[in-house]
């Protein structure tokens, strides 16, 4: 039987991160994921990632993913794909599927990295072919290269709901609605906003009432609901779709540790059942660490973050460093991800009712219940100026942990601090040199360069475009507003890619002057 | 007799245009992020005694969606349809026969040269109209 | 209602829970892989299935080709809705190998 100081089990993010800090500290670590590819879900997720430098923000999942896989190689980490754990015995003994044969696998230190599942909801109809998860459908365009239907109806407004429905209209299906029992939306403004201005519209309180159809699903009934879900009698509204997506949250994949006699508690606000650790990972069996989503749902980055602390105290705990150097290290990682777990949607304010910024600036209700903002929701925000020529307006609302704008910008006009969770205030002194750089580095895509006056009456909007094909300079379109509405004409002046900006086109309209402040995106005269 | 092979004929040919097809679907060849799929060679395989194209290597449903499958198989109580669910080899119901194996995954499974693929009815392949059975 | 589990999460049979009243959803299906419905689940309780493991194993909810990765929640809601209590006063179903449905030749061939 094969020993190891450390096994990890969950080559996802989480896994990979905690493997490598402790083979980098010396000792033989083996990884085993039952897929054929590494990386958990993170080769799914095709947006650029919030935060800071830190955290990798600006850079996309799938590319944090390779990054990670060439960490893990470099430290000497063996990675088994293929393999499923089935069991985890006395004294930290694994029990191993690889292809036809059970392996038995001995480990001095065990992480469990095993991640979540997706949750769904029942509906009249929710077996019929077409009903999916959220992540199946990203699993479908991200990894499968298909698309998962024509016409999708996306259920949840999460950031998980909102993201996907984003990247299903960038694999060319249409979204038809995102719906939500809830009365709010429940993910980042920012990532609402970008779904909105394509002109997808937001259901909150609405839940689906049933999928029809014969062999497949051809439509969705959704109806409004009150303060206790109940569907309100006459308020149904149905949809052609082939398609259904739901996107209701996550649950902790944590059987192995309840099997091994780990203490375990049913906590709702992580996801379901999870692991009773201490602030590092460590389970009440020593030896025996949990990190990322199955010790509870939250992200990615948090997830990399609590792989590395468990990664290192199975290192303390065998010896292959000093207590002195572990606590040292960890304190660091805390303040990390201290730094991740702020602002509006932090674990610790979920459910709580905010209606202002952390600066005293009143919250855009329009964006929070329709997933678009106002007109005259704009001006209080410190984002928004009215400098002459062109300048950096920035649309972001939110008090979320993130600041690539800031350093994203080689004049310095954009400012977050040392809170990363401030909103970006905008330095009118200094010079705006149009590069680009701060629409392409925002994540959230909240970030727009506009000149109210270009001259001739015309106002320039440039924004960022991430959809095939790209627009062309000289072409005549429509401008469409935040909701997705059509505006005015817009004619397309300047169309900038470049290595730098990683995929996000910049994409220049002139628009009449009086639309500045209102144009912001963009679709074909036929669409 | 003519009139009896043109009922085959005809029969044949709705049988292709066969319900269990949602609208085509279509193979994401340039996405504006992911760019132009790396591939492995295409081949040829089975779905239910059709011949059909996809990539080596990649999941069986993958080519079968991109032919526009929606249905992989029929429940064995109701006999109601089913199709990739989760898409990650969790919630079992894309499984379909594959080469005379019943209860594949056909998310996580890759696609070989040859493979003979069929709908699933209960734990069985399902029995088509041109009385094709297969154990 | 009386409480059916105690505070020390004792599974106290002796209680009344009431007759089984049906309901609107009772064909929904809830176990996709056994094609159990919500009305069999209530019913089962009903009947004494007072746990997730009794019911499981009365039913097969939650032991097809899946293993109850779907309908674990729900089950389980089901149950907690219908004695009464919440779902996290419930036991789980038991954890227990193999987590994934393993092929016996397989579980026989250790190596």
């Amino acid at each position: 039987m094969k020993r190891y100081d450390l096994i990890v089990i969950g080559a996802g993010p989480s896994g990979l991160s905690a493997a490598i800090e402790a083979a980098k500290r010396g000792l033989s670590v083996v990884v085993f994921d039952e897929n054929e590819k590494p990386g958990g879900q993170l080769f799914k997720q095709i947006h650029k990632f919030f935060g800071s430098k830190a955290h990798k923000a600006k850079i996309r999942g799938f590319n944090i993913g390779e990054m990670l896989l060439k960490e893990a190689d470099a430290a000497g980490v063996k990675v088994v794909l293929n393999a499923t754990v089935t069991g985890m015995y006395l004294d930290k003994e694994i029990l191993v599927r690889q292809e036809n044969a059970m392996v038995h696998y001995k480990g001095d230190s065990i992480i469990i990295a095993t991640g979540a599942a997706e949750n769904t909801i029942t509906f009249d109809g929710w077996t019929l072919p077409g009903v999916m998860g959220a992540g199946a459908a990203q699993t479908m365009m991200n990894v499968m290269g298909i698309q998962p239907g024509k016409k999708i109806l996306m259920l949840g407004s999460g950031n998980v709901g909102l993201v996907v429905s984003y990247q299903l209209m960038q694999a060319g299906c249409e979204v038809v609605a995102v719906v939500d029992a809830a009365p709010k939306v429940g993910g980042y403004g920012v990532h609402a906003a970008k779904v909105a201005r394509c002109g997808v519209p937001f259901y909150l309180s609405h839940t689906v009432i049933r999928a029809d159809g014969n062999e497949m699903v051809e439509k969705v009934v959704i109806a409004e609901v009150d303060a206790h879900f109940k569907p309100i009698e006459g308020t149904e509204k149905a949809f052609d779709v082939d398609t259904i997506c739901i996107a209701v949250g996550l649950s902790p994949m944590s059987q192995l540790l309840k099997m091994s006699g780990c203490e375990m508690e049913d906590n709702p606000k992580k996801g379901g059942q999870v692991p009773i650790i201490d602030d590092f990972g460590e389970t009440s069996i020593p030896g025996v660490f949990a990190s990322g989503d199955v010790s509870g749902i939250e992200e990615a980055s948090s997830a990399m973050i609590e792989g590395k602390m468990s990664g290192i105290c199975a290192a303390e705990y065998l010896g292959y460093c000093t207590e002195a150097e572990k606590e040292s290290a960890l304190a660091r990682l805390e303040e990390d991800l201290d730094n991740l777990r702020q602002g509006m949607f932090a674990p610790k304010n979920r459910g709580q009712a905010i209606e202002l910024t952390d600066e005293g600036i009143e919250l855009s209700k329009s964006l929070l219940t329709k997933g678009y903002m106002e007109d005259a929701d704009m001006e209080r925000f410190p984002g928004v100026t009215h400098t002459k020529g062109v300048h950096p307006v920035i649309e972001c609302t939110q008090n979320i942990p993130c600041n690539p704008c800031q350093d994203a910008c080689p004049q310095k006009c954009i400012m977050v601090g040392d809170d990363i969770t401030a909103l970006p205030i905008i330095d009118e002194e200094r010079a705006c040199i149009d590069c680009g750089m701060c629409v392409a580095s925002c994540s959230g895509q909240a970030i727009f360069l506009v000149d109210e006056d270009a001259g001739e009456g015309q106002a320039t909007v440039t924004f960022p475009y991430e959809f095939l094909p790209l627009p062309e300079k000289g072409d005549i379109g429509i401008a469409l507003n935040r909701k997705g509405e059509a505006l005015c004409e817009a004619k397309i002046v300047k169309v900038k890619t470049s290595k730098a900006f990683d995929h996000t086109a910049l994409v220049t309209m002139a628009v009449p002057q009086e639309q500045a402040m209102s144009a912001r995106f963009y679709r074909k005269e036929n669409n | 007799m003519l009139n009896y092979a043109r009922h085959i004929l005809v029969s044949f040919f709705i049988e292709i245009k066969k319900v269990n097809k949602g609208e085509t679907m279509n193979r994401i060849t340039e996405h504006p992020i992911l760019g132009k799929p790396e591939k492995g060679r295409l081949v040829t395989f089975f779905f239910d005694n059709k011949p059909v194209e996809g990539y080596e290597g990649e999941p069986i449903a993958a080519a079968l969606k991109a032919e526009g499958l929606m249905v992989h198989r029929y429940t064995q109580k109701k006999h109601e349809p089913r199709g990739m669910f989760c898409a990650i080899g969790r919630c079992t119901d894309c499984v379909m026969v594959v080469d005379g194996e019943p209860n594949i995954r056909t998310c996580v499974t890759p696609l070989k040269e040859g493979m003979v693929v069929q709908t699933q009815d209960g734990i069985r392949p399902k029995v088509t109209d041109e009385g094709n059975k297969k154990q | 209602m009386e409480k059916v589990i105690t505070s020390q999460g004792i599974v106290d049979r002796s209680k009344d829970i009431g007759p089984f009243v049906p309901e609107a959803d009772d064909d929904r299906l809830i176990c996709r892989c056994e094609e159990i419905t919500k009305g069999e689940i209530r019913k089962a309780v009903h009947e004494g299935m007072y746990t997730v493991t009794e019911v499981r194993r009365y039913l097969r909810a939650g032991m097809g080709l899946c293993q109850g990765q779907t309908c674990g929640r729900f089950v389980k809601g089901i149950i907690a809705s219908e004695l009464g209590v919440s779902p996290a006063e419930l036991e789980p179903a038991t954890s227990r190998s193999p987590m994934r449905p393993v092929e016996m030749a397989v579980l026989g061939h250790e190596v």
